[in-house]
């Protein structure tokens, strides 16, 4: 994406974005909450246009693509939601076999070998007939995961993956990003604020804040950057260009204004 | 500024009609292809209907046994209570069972749609179709639309035979009407067209009803006090909408 500007409401959100993702590569997206990461991605597969800028997605211009065109091309690209979205009327198997039974005519022996292979993938073949609502968070997301990968996607965008998960299960998470990219040279672009668990899985990272891009590069470069907005990001500080209180009237003057 | 206030309102109004109209029409061009899954269709008329089955029961039948009191007690005035029979029938088969089966639809299946859809909005369940390139409005809204114009009419003539039978039960077993003039009466009064009249009416409330609840779902805002609002939105319009087309459509018959 190039020169990307985006407004809600008259409030811009974005101010001239450039990404860029490179292919069989995992890149990280990052920034602080109400950046913006969400609604890039919503850019990224056309659910919103963007304002003004150039988008592409595996070399096409989203902006001129028809509806149909937009379809085809979202079935090269799997995406994982934060909260799994997963279908909650059908069980685990058809989940994942949503996609399959929507998109191709495999014979149903076919469609079974390959959701079992990637429930198989993402641990949980023996899930498969539980419904959605007796999985556990970190569960969902894995099946959202194999749901993502069962059509064998070009590109995976991952939603705040780490959001909300143990110790296990984040470093389950960790794990099957790492291996869908290795093992199925599968382009991935992941969306998250947390900055340690990303620095050990992503080759190439963005950092996001008020509405630009503010840093680039592999996590380690991020980390020795000298830019204050982007320090006090990667460790975490309490206070700095992202002040810690909300723009409001002296705190004196107003106590004393509250007296009288 | 009262005159720009009702400008506004009356723009709104008109925006929405337009936006509900456009929603239609997307609608019903994706019902097609809904009707090439049976599967799918079959399940939603059973949610639709099936479910919905015990109140319309029970309503239909007290429904019908209150028409039998009054009925019996307007018509003895004039001495023609034996025209109770035809007197519940008309009155059943051409008003009160598709109105008041459009009523409860409203408030039982309208709602469960309308928070059903919502709540896959707030879950991200339709973008997350939307993303693996499957039009929500052909997988969710157009069986679950569908299974609701399929089931009303079945819905209502299930009401009327039950009202029928309330009627009958206190017209004749309990105020005394002769029970051979009470069907007789029946017989020999009730056409083809007022039956025809009932599931006219019971159509298009099925249409507007359905219409209403997925419309109000598939727009709710993703928030559990959206998804409250929709489901009220629900109620509120389709009762409102079914008592405005009834009068349209008597009006239309007469």
């Amino acid at each position: 994406m190039r020169g990307v500007h985006y407004a809600v409401g008259g409030r811009p959100i974005f101010a001239g974005v450039d990404v860029q993702v490179r292919r069989g590569r995992i890149t990280a997206i990052m920034g602080p909450s109400g950046t913006g990461k969400t609604t890039l991605l919503k850019l990224i597969t056309a659910q919103i246009p963007a304002d003004r800028g150039e988008l592409r997605v595996f070399g096409e211009d989203l902006a001129a693509l028809s509806r149909t065109e937009i379809y085809a091309l979202r079935k090269r690209l799997g995406m994982l939601f934060q909260n799994g979205a997963l279908l909650t009327d059908l069980d685990v198997f058809e989940n994942v076999a949503f996609p399959v039974r929507e998109h191709t005519d495999l014979p149903e022996a076919l469609i079974h070998k390959l959701v079992l292979a990637k429930l198989q993938a993402v641990g949980l073949r023996g899930a498969a007939s539980l419904m959605p609502a007796e999985l556990s968070g970190g569960m969902a997301r894995r099946v959202a995961l194999a749901r993502a990968i069962v059509l064998d996607p070009e590109l995976l965008i991952y939603d705040e993956p780490f959001v909300g998960l143990d110790p296990i299960s984040l470093g389950v998470i960790l794990r099957l990003i790492k291996q869908m990219n290795e093992a199925l040279g599968i382009t991935s672009i992941v969306v998250s604020h947390d900055v340690r668990e990303l620095a050990t899985i992503a080759d190439d990272s963005y950092l996001l804040s008020g509405g630009r891009v503010a840093a680039a590069g592999p996590p380690a470069q991020l980390r020795a950057s000298d830019s204050a907005a982007v320090q006090q990001f990667m460790t975490g500080s309490f206070d700095g260009p992202v002040a810690f209180h909300y723009p409001a009237p002296d705190y004196a003057t107003q106590l004393l204004a509250a007296e009288e | 500024m009262n005159h720009r206030g009702g400008n506004d309102v009356m723009l709104e109004g008109v925006r929405r009609l337009g936006a509900v109209t456009i929603f239609f029409v997307r609608l019903l061009l994706q019902c097609v292809p809904a009707l090439g899954r049976p599967r799918l269709l079959v399940y939603q008329i059973y949610n639709a209907g099936a479910r919905s089955l015990i109140i319309i029961m029970l309503s239909g039948l007290f429904v019908g046994m209150v028409l039998g009191l009054q009925g019996f007690d307007l018509l003895q005035r004039f001495g023609s209570e034996e025209a109770l029979g035809s007197a519940a029938a008309l009155g059943l088969l051409k008003e009160l069972s598709p109105v008041i089966t459009a009523l409860l639809f409203a408030g039982r299946a309208g709602t469960a749609l309308t928070s059903e859809i919502g709540l896959m909005r707030a879950t991200d369940q339709l973008t997350a179709m939307e993303i693996m390139a499957v039009d929500p409005l052909r997988h969710v809204a157009a069986p679950r639309f569908l299974g609701g114009v399929v089931a009303m009419p079945l819905l209502t003539a299930i009401f009327s035979l039950i009202g029928l039978y309330g009627a009958q039960l206190v017209g004749v077993q309990l105020m005394g009407v002769d029970k051979g003039v009470f069907w007789s009466q029946m017989q020999g009064s009730v056409e083809l067209r007022d039956v025809t009249q009932g599931v006219v009416k019971s159509l298009v409330f099925g249409v507007a009803c359905s219409l209403i609840a997925v419309h109000e779902g598939y727009h709710a805002e993703p928030t559990a006090a959206g998804v409250g609002l929709a489901t009220t939105r629900t109620v509120v319009a389709s009762s409102v909408i079914t008592l405005l087309l009834d009068y349209v459509l008597t009006a239309a018959f007469l």
